[in-house]
């Protein structure tokens, strides 16, 4: 009855009037890159107004103390410059071992597992071997070792869904669990009374140059400049464009689609492998299921937010640190709730998802009655 | 129009409606009244100077959500108001790993000007003593560790609390309860049987449940005990099934070590009494819960910052008890806990503060049928985990003395593990 009534109703109304609605979204044609760039400033600005602003409520401290904390916290001494290098350096060495997929639209999920059975292996190695072989042999057998069970912990799935086409996202995904489960069964084996946790392991310690921190940084710049290169000038970077802008194109012009997935994700598995092999060697030195704390993910918006480029990918995961750090300080220095941190992160990330769709589209209001006339 | 307008005020009026209702429910909340403790109360005094520019930080694995931490972050706030500390001497890192961030944090600590830092999970302790290696003008304390007394570090410090004397405690209370039913006639003797949920089979949460069940069985000479784990220190969904099967198998009260409001909200549901640990379920569970053991940390905290500030040497290993005032247990549910509990619970504390009464006596418990008369326990921290110290002498288990960590780890008669769980 309900229902009936209802229907007539409307049918009456679109009688009436076919009205325009109110706004309609309207894709917009190519921005000079200053403008783009202007508008993503003028996010970020309006994003930290509104944490500034939460924090005033939280802490009852002021803007200016917010940004100021912030700052500090994250690059306020020399040894915290060195830890936002180091910390920026993981995440983007992560982030790298994603984009190649990503670029390949082969949306990989599992960098967090394919990290974290990097380290895995290296602390297995270091485990073993450590003290029955020289330091130097067994950092390099940890390194390969990692760097093999990554890319086999990357190349599992791209198989899987260049033979039979079964779903990356979930098989990636799923990795993470079984490298999760691997981990926790290990830390049993090796610590039968000590509550599953490793000590610090004494050897495979990757040797200081500089400062404690100086190599994994180094190194992490060398794979993003050699990464850069492989996605731009070389044929396999190409084959990988084309393959993520369209399969069939890519058949068609005789690339092996299968081919391309798997060895993409070969080496996504295995830049991830070794960024495991990093933090064991170079910070951790021992292991446990939340070694690798996130990074997987964050690293896809680290990719995703540098539009799948190497270099820009420098800035966004520098960014995405620097609000990391600077925030956590802010919630340690005004003791308020630790989740604040990652309300700064979330609020700051939505604006610039926001701000992209202003850039991409613009809004077109209904052009009112009065103002008389139809354009067309 | 009008439409749309009846309908925002609609929706106003149920939203307000909700909040009324709401904030009632949290009026009518019924208030339990517990008796006094039959600890008593150790006071803090504050016996010494604190220069101005003194500051601790404080290292948290989780933040106020967890009850683990939260019973650390009570304990500051405690030794705050003592010592008249301001809120820039106390520097908090929550939500810190057991990684390398551990480590990464105490370089932060020290770099903001803290002289002493002290870290609360058991993992964190390696990466602390990284740090305590770097920087030995600052003191390094580390909560359930092990490897202060081996290390040899005039800077790094460990600290437990013989937490087993208040798990007996209330161990006598569930066994009280227990003889109130079996003289109601709710239950026979040999159905005297209590459950227990514990988080993993190592030696903290066995040396928990022994005393616990040790305490019991020192006045209801015939219980028995199953152990169900759930393999985390937070899982309340898995406690809420454990708690829940130990009941359907004809457990009549219970117990855990895990952190969530699982096995306890079970009991309130099932109206099966429960004796909590950490925390304070009394509001939540007003008709059974019992008593509840914790650790106070602001003893120890008081200990450390004396140190500190007079220049006298923290405890290498410090252990807290009874008579300190490190080990807690809170005052008597008198509608769920059986009469007189109180007045016998206060006469077992005399007998623990004295040292007369040892928990892990050798006369109190048989394994396998037998008396134990050596037993070799893993002390030292090392690779390989070799059994080193010999801890039974004089007719006791030396629980917590050649290191304040737990390491009673034997199973005993009476008590079932259906599980076993290491992570």
């Amino acid at each position: 009855m309900m229902l009936t009534e209802r229907r007539q109703k409307t049918v009456k109304k679109n009688d009436k009037t076919i009205r325009e609605p109110l706004f309609r979204v309207v894709k917009r044609d190519g921005m000079p890159w200053y403008k783009s760039m202007l508008i993503r400033l003028i996010a970020v600005l309006a994003a930290l107004l509104l944490c500034s602003l939460l924090s005033i409520f939280m802490a009852k401290a002021s803007p200016l103390e917010f940004i100021k904390t912030l700052v500090d916290g994250a690059i306020g001494s020399t040894h915290k410059l060195w830890k936002f290098a180091k910390d920026t350096a993981v995440l983007l060495c992560i982030s790298l071992a994603i984009t190649p997929a990503f670029r390949m639209r082969f949306w990989n999920i599992g960098a967090e597992g394919q990290t974290l059975i990097g380290a895995l292996a290296s602390v297995a190695i270091a485990f073993y071997l450590g003290g029955k072989v020289s330091d130097g042999l067994l950092l390099v057998i940890m390194l390969f070792a990692s760097v093999l069970v990554g890319a086999l912990w990357g190349g599992l799935p791209a198989f899987f869904k260049a033979k039979w086409n079964t779903n990356e996202t979930l098989f990636t995904l799923m990795m993470n669990y079984v490298a999760t489960g691997l981990v926790s069964y290990c830390l049993v084996c090796w610590t039968p009374t000590n509550g599953s946790v490793l000590p610090r392991l004494e050897f495979g310690h990757i040797p200081v140059v500089i400062h404690e921190y100086f190599l994994i940084i180094f190194i992490v710049l060398i794979i993003t400049a050699l990464i850069h290169v492989y996605l731009h000038y070389t044929k396999q970077g190409y084959e990988i464009s084309v393959v993520g802008e369209s399969e069939n194109t890519a058949r068609y012009i005789g690339i092996n689609v299968s081919k391309v997935i798997i060895r993409t994700m070969l080496i996504s598995g295995a830049i991830c492998g070794l960024a495991g092999f990093l933090i064991v060697g170079a910070l951790d030195h021992s292991i446990n299921t939340e070694t690798v704390g996130g990074m997987g993910f964050t690293a896809i918006m680290v990719s995703w937010l540098a539009k799948f480029n190497p270099v820009i990918m420098l800035g966004t995961s520098a960014f995405i640190t620097f609000l990391q750090l600077g925030s956590s300080q802010i919630s340690s220095t005004f003791n308020i709730d630790s989740s604040f941190p990652n309300m700064v992160v979330g609020i700051v990330l939505f604006f610039i998802i926001g701000c992209e769709f202003f850039i991409g589209y613009r809004i077109k209001l209904r052009e009112s009655d009065k103002k008389g006339g139809n354009k067309q | 129009m009008f439409k749309k307008a009846l309908s925002l005020c609609l929706v106003v009026l149920m939203v307000a409606a909700l909040c009324i209702s709401m904030a009632s429910c949290g009026e009518t909340q019924e208030e339990t009244k517990l008796t006094e403790s039959p600890l008593g109360e150790v006071e803090l005094k504050k016996d010494f100077e604190i220069p101005e520019d003194f500051k601790v930080g404080f290292i948290l694995l989780h933040d106020e959500a967890s009850t683990y931490d939260l019973n650390f972050i009570n304990a500051v706030k405690k030794v705050q108001k003592a010592l008249g500390l301001t809120d820039t001497q106390i520097v908090y890192k929550k939500n810190i790993p057991e990684s390398n961030k551990c480590y990464e944090a105490a370089v932060d600590l020290v770099d903001e000007g803290c002289d002493v830092i002290f870290a609360d999970s058991f993992g964190h302790e390696t990466h602390l003593l990284k740090a305590a290696k770097e920087y030995p003008n600052v003191q390094f304390c580390h909560a359930t560790g092990t490897m202060a007394h081996t290390e040899g570090l005039a800077n790094f410090h460990n600290a437990f609390a013989s937490i087993y004397q208040g798990r007996y405690l209330a161990g006598v209370a569930a066994g009280l309860k227990l003889n109130e039913m079996i003289d109601s006639g709710k239950i026979t003797a040999d159905k005297a049987k209590m459950g227990y949920v514990g988080a993993f089979t190592f030696a903290e949460v066995i040396s928990g449940y022994t005393s616990f069940y040790l305490g019991a069985k020192s006045v209801c000479p015939s219980v028995t005990m199953e152990v169900q784990f759930t393999g985390s220190w937070y899982d309340e969904i898995k406690e809420k099934e454990a708690a829940t099967a130990l009941i359907n198998n004809g457990c009549v009260l219970i117990s855990q070590h895990a952190d969530s409001m699982g096995a306890p909200s079970v009991c309130e549901e099932k109206s099966v009494p429960n004796v909590s640990y950490n925390g304070s379920t009394e509001e939540s569970c007003p008709n059974t819960f019992i008593i509840t053991s914790r650790i106070d940390w602001a003893p120890y905290f008081m200990h450390m910052i004396k140190g500190v500030c007079t220049g006298t040497a923290i405890d290498v290993d410090w252990c807290g008890d009874v008579n300190s005032g490190a080990v807690v247990v809170s005052g008597v549910n008198e509608k769920a806990a059986a009469k007189d509990t109180l007045a016998k619970l206060k006469e077992v504390v005399t007998k623990l503060k004295s040292g007369e009464l040892k928990v892990f006596d050798t006369n109190t418990f048989t394994v396998e049928g037998k008396k134990l008369d050596s037993y070799l326990a893993d002390v030292n921290t090392d690779a390989a985990f070799e059994k080193d110290t010999e801890v039974i002498k004089d007719g006791y288990f030396h629980e917590s003395e050649f290191r304040a960590a737990p390491y009673f780890d034997i199973q005993i008669d009476g008590i079932k593990l259906l599980n076993t769980n290491f992570g």
